[in-house]
């Protein structure tokens, strides 16, 4: 009796792996530990350019000269986009003795930031939102399409260098759910955006990433043609007129 | 961690509790109007036993009007302000538990153990992070806490394996006994547990990742104490790691302590990994004779074989931190040893003969020669003991050169405060400048260097340095390679001179190193002329020292070890090494005769004719003094090797053959012989302070040469025949040492 109840319960214990999904539920973020390979070895040498010691200039300008490591996030961001959207360890190494600490209190910040990608991403590095309103909404299925659609697992780059796929935590549009970020590194650090489309399908993100492709500009926020924003569906449904004020004593009675 | 005070103090709340009760529940059963009449209720005054500070810490009142008082758990304390939640209860005699906080260490607050409730406070506080505030009432005991310590032992078991019976740190786990006291008997977590890859930090330290708690005490260990910003805490949330994200090794030489610091078993001891359970082991309390400073360890020992050394608390010496070197050199204790009495051949090879046969050859050689001829050198681990015996031995035989290697050829035993550190290791902490000549604290006493860092990091404390490049952990001011920079500052010329001058309390230290100098004298007395132009040295405070490199050294020259002439070793033709293997050996001349004495088959038993086999310093009592002139004694914590005896025993043995019988038969005899040459060395773990200054010292005439001073020590891991034994210190040379 017991044994049969233990091969049941075994047995949906099987059954709920079985059905986990094939992309695998890792961490969002990448490994965090470096690992040395051809294009991010800390024996590459790594820069600013020219324009960019302005900037750090600039930068350093905001904080006090004995609190410089205050500075660390800004030059870890102008150091990514300079590479076109990622931090070869060498850039950490350049942005540490810049602000004159040791390497290891850059790679720290660096890795607590998601968005700081340690490893290459493409010109247009797609984020689909996997916390749990945009998974109920199908966040899965859209990474899926997107994956199968650029023949590419996540994190990683697709032949021609223009799209990647990672994974975020709730970007905070859950009302919107689900959604996609798309980070765009095209057009170096004035150009860079950031942003979000909303209400996505497995069939629109295709749709998005060949826009993208294609080079046009395609606004952000909700794909849902009949939503304003964040409002609902077909317009709003409650608060249609001025809300009736609280019932109260009729004072004058008194 | 000072859980062997809980049992105490479970017995002791909970009948706290029930003597209060009953005293307020009868008072009011049996009379209600008294109680009632009683005019202002008295705030019920707990009648509480006196309690005492955890592990009898001492409350230091820097100031004593700021005093505060708080009650923990009823009972009112005074702490001075600045203490935390935490300290008041140490104060109190509450053992909080806890992971992250060390109080040697910057406080983290992030394992949330510590948990205590405080009225008013709507949630439980974290007490290590919490300043105390006047009136505050503390309670340790309530449901809350206990709620709150279990919730929080429950997330750390979370992702934390259950591998305990696989885990060295099994049975001294901080974790595995605060569950014990504080967890719940079963958890709730049922996913799967998340694993993190290990990494590689040498080969002195093994790291199981996934263990880890993130209580970061060893990034702030590195960061802080050892000064090597390696470590460091990456990622987040679930993912978060300790690492050195490019793969580097810890290149500390103070790197074994985060072995102790880790709370559970993510950090070990790589060499003992899956040697012994704790609990199999015998402690014995020694000291450590791999440098002068006498670090306290204990040396954890399974029948004959000494399996680890740990550190000792000792305020005044080493802290809690060892070096690596005195707490991995164990290994040199089980290879290439001496364990028999031998004679080499006529066709050079040893061969293993009876104690009587070798005293019996080795006396009738001694008698062959002139006393002049004869020569004995201790060895730079030699005890007091042997280090007497030798030399009454030689007295005896007409000789009287006898010395201790690195002391140099003309050492100055005359004066006390020319060779010892007169400031104390731990009053280092004083000082605000620091001056170190020709020496190279990190690897010549590694204790010592940290003491300094600690002093420079807390107080901004400048540090000029004379001698060849070499490694700091510090800021330091590189003043010069030589005995020219020395002059330039003592006749004003150097800017760093005024900064000694206006330091409050300055310090300089001289290396030992400067000891092999033929131009010593001259070299000290500019030395001692800073100190006399820089008020170094005044009736509050002697800030003149010498650092010494070796355990026998500060013994030896207290005890007279000087050779009569310098030049003697090459024209000896009887040479008695007790355990000298770093002595002039290819000094010594083709034809003499040499006995060596010792328990490793180092560089003296090359040249040896003889060769009598002694107990190392991990199996006989002897003396030391280190180089504050604190006196110490190591304890047998294992049998002795074959037939291997005590270094003084053996040559009381030999003086009897020799037909000189020296006049002591026991330790304690021999103890009183010491007594009557350095009174000093007979009061055990005492600093003894020199009494006279250099100022009553002659005139040197001596000419200074202009050669740089030369670094002291090449290998921080291999000093002498225990080191050069240990695999541990070779691997360590070959992976660590950056060349
Ligand atoms: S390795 Fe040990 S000391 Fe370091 S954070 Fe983890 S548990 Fe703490
Ligand atoms: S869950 Fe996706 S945005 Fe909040
Ligand atoms: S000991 Fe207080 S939070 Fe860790």
């Amino acid at each position: 009796m017991l044994a049969r109840l233990a091969a049941v319960r075994l047995q949906e214990i099987r059954q709920v792996f079985r059905l986990a999904p094939q992309t695998s539920r890792s961490f969002s973020t990448a490994l965090n530990y470096h690992i040395d390979t051809p294009d991010n070895n800390p024996d590459l040498p790594w820069e600013f350019s020219a324009a960019n010691k302005e900037k750090v200039k600039e930068i350093l300008s905001h904080y006090p000269s004995n609190y410089k490591q205050s500075a660390v996030i800004p030059l870890l961001d102008l150091a990514q986009q300079q590479q076109g959207g990622w931090l070869p360890v060498s850039a950490m190494n350049a942005v540490a003795k810049v602000i004159e600490v040791a390497p290891i209190r850059v790679y720290e910040v660096a890795t607590f930031y998601s968005m700081f990608n340690r490893s290459p991403v493409g010109k247009y590095h797609l984020l689909v939102c996997g916390t749990t309103p945009c998974m109920i909404r199908g966040s899965r299925d859209i990474e899926d399409a997107l994956l199968k659609h650029l023949g590419v697992k996540r994190n990683e780059v697709t032949k021609d260098g223009l799209f990647s796929v990672g994974e975020m935590e709730c970007m905070g549009c859950c009302v919107n759910a689900p959604m996609i970020t798309v980070a765009d590194y095209s057009n170096g650090s004035e150009g860079y955006t950031y942003n979000y489309y909303e209400d996505v399908t497995p069939k629109r993100v295709i749709e998005i990433v060949e826009i993208l492709r294609n080079g046009e500009k395609l606004p952000p926020g909700t794909q849902n043609s009949r939503r304003i924003k964040s409002g609902p569906e077909g317009g709003n449904t409650t608060l249609l007129s001025d809300p009736k004020p609280p019932p109260s004593r009729d004072l004058d009675a008194c | 961690m000072g859980l062997g005070l809980l049992p105490s103090r479970f017995s002791r709340i909970p009948a706290n509790r029930l003597f209060l009760r009953s005293i307020v529940s009868n008072s009011h059963r049996q009379s209600p109007e008294a109680a009632a009449a009683a005019v202002p209720p008295p705030e019920p005054t707990p009648d509480l036993p006196p309690r005492t500070p955890v592990a009898g810490a001492r409350v230091h009142f820097p100031n004593p009007d700021d005093a505060i008082e708080v009650f923990v758990d009823g009972y009112p304390v005074k702490i001075p302000k600045g203490f935390t939640v935490f300290q008041a209860c140490e104060v109190a005699g509450v053992d909080i538990p806890r992971f992250c906080y060390h109080s040697r260490l910057s406080i983290a607050g992030n394992c949330r153990m510590c948990l205590v409730e405080v009225e008013k406070s709507p949630k439980p506080v974290a007490s290590c992070a919490m300043p105390a505030l006047p009136g505050m009432k503390i309670k340790t005991d309530t449901p809350l806490a206990k709620k709150a310590r279990e919730g929080v032992m429950e997330f750390l078991l979370m992702n934390h394996p259950l591998d305990c019976p696989i885990c060295d740190q099994g049975g001294e786990c901080d974790l595995q006994d605060q569950s014990m006291a504080f967890g719940s008997d079963r958890g709730r977590f049922t996913e799967v547990k998340r694993s993190v890859v290990d990494k590689n930090l040498g080969p002195l330290v093994k790291t199981v990742m996934t263990r880890c708690i993130q209580c970061t005490r060893c990034v702030r260990f590195a960061t802080e104490i050892a000064g090597v910003q390696d470590l460091g805490m990456l990622g987040r949330g679930s993912g978060e790691e300790i690492g050195t994200y490019v793969e580097k090794l810890m290149t500390s030489e103070l790197s074994g302590n985060v072995i102790d610091i880790c709370p559970v078993g993510a950090l070990t001891s790589k060499p003992f990994a899956f040697k012994a359970r704790n609990w199999e082991l015998k402690g014995t309390e020694s000291i450590d004779v791999t440098d002068a400073v006498g670090s306290n360890i204990r040396i954890d020992s399974r029948g004959p074989e000494v399996m680890r050394i740990i550190p000792r608390l000792n305020e005044d010496i080493n802290e809690e931190w060892i070096s690596d070197k005195t707490r991995f050199c164990y290994d040199g204790l089980k290879r290439q040893r001496l364990n028999d009495p031998m004679i080499r051949g006529s066709d050079g090879r040893f061969k293993a003969v009876s104690w009587h046969d070798a005293l019996t050859v080795v006396a009738e050689i001694v008698h062959e020669v002139k006393p002049e001829e004869i020569v004995g050198i201790a060895g730079r681990l030699s005890d007091a003991e042997s280090m007497i015996a030798l030399k009454d031995f030689l007295n005896r035989m007409g000789s009287n050169n006898v010395w201790c290697e690195g002391n140099g050829p003309n050492p100055n035993a005359d004066l006390r405060s020319g060779y010892i550190m007169n400031t104390g290791i731990s009053s280092l902490e004083k000082a605000d400048v620091f001056l170190l000549v020709g020496t190279q604290p990190r690897v010549e006493a590694a204790m010592v260097n940290a003491r300094i860092r600690k002093t420079v990091r807390a107080s901004n404390a400048k540090v000029g340095y004379v001698g060849p490049p070499a490694d700091f952990n510090y800021d330091y001011e590189h003043l010069g390679t030589g005995p020219q920079t020395l002059l330039e500052i003592v006749e004003g010329r150097h800017p760093f001179f005024s900064t000694i001058s206006n330091a409050k309390n300055p310090v300089i230290i001289v290396g030992a190193g400067l000891f092999e100098r033929e131009d010593k004298d001259a070299v000290f007395s500019v030395v001692e002329a800073i100190a006399k132009k820089g008020n170094v040295v005044r009736p509050d405070w002697n800030g003149f020292n010498v650092l010494l490199h070796n355990a026998a050294q500060a013994a030896a020259l207290d005890l007279g070890l000087v050779p009569e002439s310098n030049q003697s070793i090459v024209t000896a033709k009887f040479v008695y090494l007790m355990g000298a293997d770093d002595a002039d050996l290819d000094k010594i001349p083709k034809d003499a005769f040499v006995v060596y004495q010792g328990h490793h088959g180092d560089r003296g038993v090359y040249r040896a004719n003889v060769i009598l086999p002694a107990s190392a310093f991990s199996e006989k009592e002897g003396t030391y003094e280190n180089t504050e002139g604190c006196t110490q004694q190591t304890l047998p914590a294992v049998p002795t090797v074959g037939d291997a005896r005590d270094d003084w025993k053996i040559i009381r043995a030999l003086s009897e053959v020799a037909g000189v019988r020296l006049p002591y038969d026991n330790f304690g005899a021999i103890r009183s012989r010491i007594r009557t040459v350095a009174p000093n060395l007979s009061s055990l773990d005492e600093r003894e302070p020199a009494t006279f200054g250099f100022s009553v010292k002659p005139e040197s005439n001596q000419k200074m040469s202009s050669t740089p001073f030369k670094a002291a020590v090449e290998n921080f891991y291999m000093t002498d025949s225990i080191t050069r034994a240990s695999k541990i210190m070779a691997q360590c040379s070959a992976q660590l040492l950056k060349k």
